[in-house]
């Protein structure tokens, strides 16, 4: 492999291959990335180890060729306006990956308000999809910027739900309740936890287990050996720099 | 021609019908196919009071700028390419109206409920997020069946007034959308016991499905009360195929609309005067910024 000495992975690439993992043989759902990170892992998913995922333009059509990001589609594979979209989360069939202003140990998101709800300090866009999203179909998390005012002890209004009140709601809310992982600028994360805590998976290489500390802002369950993130192949870092994302703006949303 | 009446009326005559206090239903999302010469109508009127039950995007910005929300129902309100709408920020951050924040597919439910004539349909979303805490008076109902499941019993969003956009209508009301996303246009209308559509052209029946298939008429005239033909009646956000949103513009507003000062300018200089002047001053706009 003299080619991956030569072209050592970037930080976003490593970002991309752990959002990527998140849709492994997840057959034929729709991948609904939020953000360009999982973006370009969703189409880097679909052109290796997910073959069978369905994805969108990003507004009602189902795409059935695999376009650079930002590039436009040739195949239209299926329709799916908003409101198919909706049925579709509640039937399922997708995994979407969503962005949080705040997160917390237990996996609540929030991306209504900041402060109080009823006199925000910063109003937010509203609490959109999330509680559907959560309730009904498998979520991940991509957090570009992992920090102690994002990954908080408390979040200050619940828009997607984590474990602790999913459980507190009842049997209709954990039914299909599938909290799948976070994936941050500094390492991935999941709730595999006896308490479904959130728990250190991987490092990114050259990130250390203080840093996330540090950046955290409530206790991590920490495994005794953590591994690192693992390496892309030769092949997926020539798709995700020659295919899927040529224009490099997977390097606007992680700082290298 | 279907022989049907003709319920073709100008946007200020539409306005005309609305009155303070009304619940308004505002079609589109986010910042995509509103029916934004009517909220320019609706700005020029002093319509007040309302509820406003919108897929938020620059129709709730303009209307809680100019203080005519005392309650807004919404998932969210965004500009899209620009994700925090300035004027509902700030309107929000200094407590300005009530506001009732659903999930997206709990308004969804709303809306159906209300097109309907339920009182309320049930769904899993909600519980367990602070969408319950928020709205205390959403109830839970507990299914007859042998699963016994508690679920949200969203209740049905009823309108006095629904204004929606669509690409082409004919002179009964007949409504036609012509980009790949109805969204809940045709919700909106039939949860409304009146409901207006602006549109792009006015056209006769017979011309509607002369080059388009006959499932891109989402709305049916028995649900409409009023068409008015509003050219570039969605500017700034979209109305494909008919045109794109109009990115600088939208950029251009968000950031007069993030200060007072500039926005007294923008207000002054784009809607002091009626929907033509409107639109003479974006094409000015337009050519100072080559």
């Amino acid at each position: 492999m003299t080619s991956t000495t030569e072209r050592t992975a970037t930080r976003a690439e490593y970002c991309v291959i752990a959002c990527a993992e998140a849709w492994r043989d997840a057959g034929e759902i729709l991948a609904s990335p939020m953000g360009t990170v999982p973006a370009v892992a969703a189409r880097l998913a679909k052109l290796t180890f997910s073959p069978d995922l369905l994805l969108t333009d990003g507004e009602a059509l189902l795409i059935g060729d695999v376009p650079a990001v930002g590039a436009a589609s040739t195949v239209t594979e299926g329709w799916l306006p908003y409101r198919r979209h909706l049925t579709m989360v509640m039937g399922g069939r997708r995994h979407v990956m969503m962005g949080a202003s705040q997160i917390d140990r237990f996996g609540n998101q929030n991306i209504s308000c900041i402060g109080d709800w009823e006199r925000p300090k910063r109003q937010l866009l509203g609490v959109r999809g999330a509680p559907v999203n959560t309730l009904n179909n498998p979520v991940s998390y991509w957090i570009p910027r992992h920090s102690p005012r994002v990954f908080v002890a408390k979040v200050d209004m619940i828009s997607g739900v984590g474990h602790d009140s999913a459980a507190a709601a009842g049997p209709s809310a954990t039914r299909f309740h599938d909290l799948r992982r976070v994936v941050s600028d500094l390492g991935v994360f999941d709730f595999a936890t006896p308490d479904h805590a959130m728990r250190l998976v991987s490092l990114h290489p050259g990130v250390t287990v203080d840093q996330v500390r540090e950046a955290t802002g409530f206790e991590l369950s920490l495994p005794d050996d953590v591994p690192v993130t693992r390496e892309p192949t030769g092949e997926e870092l020539r798709l995700i720099r020659d295919v899927v994302d040529p224009s490099g703006l997977r390097d606007r949303e992680v700082r290298a | 021609m279907t022989g049907a009446i003709d319920k073709r009326m100008t946007s200020d005559e539409i306005v005309g019908r609305l009155r303070s206090g009304m619940t308004l239903g505002i079609g589109g999302w986010g910042s995509r196919r509103k029916p934004m010469a009517l909220v320019r109508a609706l700005l020029r009127s002093d319509v007040t009071d309302l509820t406003l039950v919108s897929y938020g995007g620059p129709d709730v910005g303009l209307l809680a700028e100019a203080g005519r929300i005392r309650k807004l129902i919404t998932a969210f309100t965004t500009l899209d390419s620009i994700p925090l709408e300035p004027h509902f920020r700030a309107a929000r951050e200094r407590g300005a109206f009530e506001l009732v924040e659903l999930d997206e597919a709990m308004f969804m439910q709303g809306l159906t409920a209300g097109a309907q004539r339920l009182p309320f349909l049930p769904i899993r979303a909600g519980l367990g997020s602070d969408v319950l805490r928020v709205n205390p008076q959403l109830r839970t109902v507990t299914s007859p069946y042998e699963d016994g499941e508690e679920l949200v019993a969203v209740p049905a969003l009823r309108m006095d007034a629904a204004l929606v956009h669509m690409n082409r209508a004919d002179r009964s009301g007949n409504g036609q959308y012509l980009g790949p996303d109805p969204y809940f246009d045709d919700l909106f209308c039939e949860a409304a016991d009146t409901a207006y559509v602006s549109c792009e052209r006015v056209v006769e029946s017979a011309a509607l499905t002369e080059h388009a298939a006959p499932q891109t008429m989402l709305i049916s005239r028995h649900s409409v009360t009023g068409v008015a033909e509003t050219p570039k009646g969605a500017h700034f956000t979209s109305c494909v195929p008919d045109y794109g949103r109009d990115e600088p513009f939208q950029k251009a507003y968000a950031t007069a609309a993030a200060d007072p000062d500039a926005w007294d300018a923008f207000r002054a200089r784009f809607l002091a005067g009626d929907e033509r002047d409107y639109h003479l001053a974006v094409q000015t706009w337009h050519k100072e910024q080559r």
